[in-house]
């Protein structure tokens, strides 16, 4: 046990709580419109009591229990059972077990809520909370464990996600995706400009993002170490690359420069590097920013006008598109030079690892999309995923909340 | 009785109100409003959507006035108001048919100032 990473550690899992609370929560809730505020700011709060009990029951277990044929972590867990202060050797010999634990369920918290962004202004309250306890635990758990569990199938191929590029972000936001196809646009859109309501919450919001990502991706080396450190200089260096490209392409596309077009681009920074922040250099990261604010960018303010689907808050966008092209360029960019435990990309000569990364990428999309539409007709059977077209228009917060953000009058 | 209703810039709120001071007229009602005319909006952009012609902001002053102030009420919101360009804003006059003062009960001409 060594009290340096201990330390380390912990904080690192409330920075990643952080990000969902009250990173996301402001950076949608200031992009929807004044009578949803508190719909968003409800469903973020509420995913982190939900999802907490969900990992401590059961969800850990599944993604990180003792391995069942490479598929699913068996069930010896459950409610946190056998795991104490001792460390488990398997995922990080240097921490106690419960810290390895609690880490990773801010990761399980935040993954739901960034779905959030493509079915907003739109979704009956309790339809959101089935929806999202079934997604973490058919959708993410077993994603988890391909992925990150010892003994999981896609782990044991060699794929390489230092911090949840495919487990988080392609899995949040391909499901993202067949949400907003599923659930049609909302009541307006195309007719009528839709306006964020308080752009200086989002750009707050996306400065806690960048803040707390720290302990996403430097936390993801389990240790205070030079990997740490690492992982923390490359997600500055994409993140602050992918900020600036996006307001340059913005300023040359579109004639000015948005803030919130430099805070969109960062995000889609944060998320290109997190698969590849333990594994590349400094340089390398920045142009996975580079490039991935060019990829988001093309998806967000050209590909989605042109297809017409209506990502609210281009939660597939960002993450979707961010993350696969953050997954490829591991591919690329990965070297053993900068961590041992991973290995050459396709730039130092070897071909193999970036098969892996699309294997892995094309099955996270295909299980992801299926097991979503799945439960999305499950939750629409039973309870209607849909608020009724009245309650849309008056808006989430008075009609599923009772509540109203701001007073006119007092 | 007139109602004077005038929507104008909100930069030049202050230099309107210092002109209806140096005529008396010292009551009014303002508010903020939303409005397009000759000057249109301008265009908004986010995540590469363009909106084009969004509501510009102006202020309303609403002054109920005796008919002695009409002209002179006219004269100093334009005073205060004018730069020449499209923009600078409107003046609407309307007929008044009653005004009461809640606190007295006095009605009509009385009841204004």
């Amino acid at each position: 046990m060594n009290s340096g990473d201990t330390a380390w550690v912990l904080i690192a899992s409330a920075l990643v709580l952080l990000m969902t609370i009250p990173g996301l929560a402001f950076f949608y809730g200031g992009l929807v419109r004044r009578k949803n505020v508190l719909s968003i700011l409800m469903q973020c709060f509420i995913i982190v009591c939900v999802i907490s009990l969900q990992w401590m029951l059961f969800g850990y277990s599944l993604a990180f229990g003792p391995d069942f044929h490479g598929i699913i972590g068996k069930l010896d867990w459950i409610g946190l059972a056998g795991v104490g202060a001792a460390p488990n050797p398997d995922y990080a010999a240097t921490i106690p077990h419960l810290a390895f634990m609690i880490f990773q369920a801010m990761f399980a918290i935040i993954t739901p809520a960034l779905i959030i962004g493509a079915y907003a202004e739109r979704v009956k309250f309790p339809a959101f909370l089935l929806f999202t306890v079934l997604w973490a635990t058919f959708v993410y758990d077993p994603l988890a464990h391909w992925v990150w569990g010892t003994g999981g199938w896609l782990k044991s191929l060699g794929g390489l996600d230092f911090a949840g590029g495919i487990v988080v972000h392609v899995s949040s936001g391909i499901s993202a995706l067949v949400l907003a196809l599923l659930l049609g646009k909302r009541v307006g859109y195309n007719h009528k400009p839709i306006r964020p309501h308080n752009l200086p919450f989002t750009v707050l919001g996306a400065a806690l993002l960048w803040f707390g990502w720290f302990g996403f991706n430097a936390g993801s080396a389990l240790a205070a170490d030079g990997l740490a450190a690492t992982a923390f200089v490359n997600t500055n260096t994409a993140t602050a690359a992918a900020g600036l490209t996006w307001a340059l392409i913005e300023w040359w596309h579109s004639g000015s420069p948005t803030v919130l077009g430099t805070a969109t681009g960062a995000v889609a920074g944060l998320v290109a590097i997190t698969p590849a922040c333990g594994f590349v250099n400094p340089m390398n990261a920045m142009l996975i920013g580079i490039i991935v604010a060019f990829a988001c960018y093309a998806a967000v303010a050209v590909i989605k006008g042109k297809l017409g689907y209506d990502d609210s808050l281009d939660a597939f966008g960002v993450h979707g598109v961010g993350g696969t092209v953050g997954t490829l360029l591991t591919g690329i960019f990965a070297q053993k030079a900068i961590n041992a435990a991973g290995a050459d990309g396709l730039l130092f000569g070897n071909l193999h690892l970036f098969g892996i990364q699309c294997l892995m990428l094309v099955v996270t999309i295909v299980f992801a999309a299926i097991m979503t539409f799945i439960i999305f007709k499950i939750v629409d059977v039973t309870i209607g995923m849909r608020v009724e077209e009245k309650n849309e228009i008056i808006g989430l917060d008075l009609t599923q909340q009772s509540e109203a953000a701001y007073t006119v009058i007092e | 009785m007139k109602l004077v209703i005038a929507i104008i810039q909100p930069h030049k709120l202050e230099a309107v109100k210092r002109e209806l001071e140096a005529v008396e007229v010292n009551l009014m009602t303002v508010t903020n409003v939303l409005g397009q005319g000759r000057q249109k909006g301008l265009t908004e952009i986010y995540r590469g959507a363009r909106e084009a012609g969004g509501l510009l902001n102006k202020v309303r002053l609403d002054i109920a006035v005796n008919e002695d102030f009409v002209e002179p009420t006219i004269d100093a919101v334009t005073r205060g108001a004018h730069t020449g360009s499209v923009g600078d804003g409107k003046i609407f006059v309307v007929e008044l048919a009653q005004c009461i003062r809640i606190s007295s009960g006095e009605r009509g001409g009385i009841a204004i100032g």
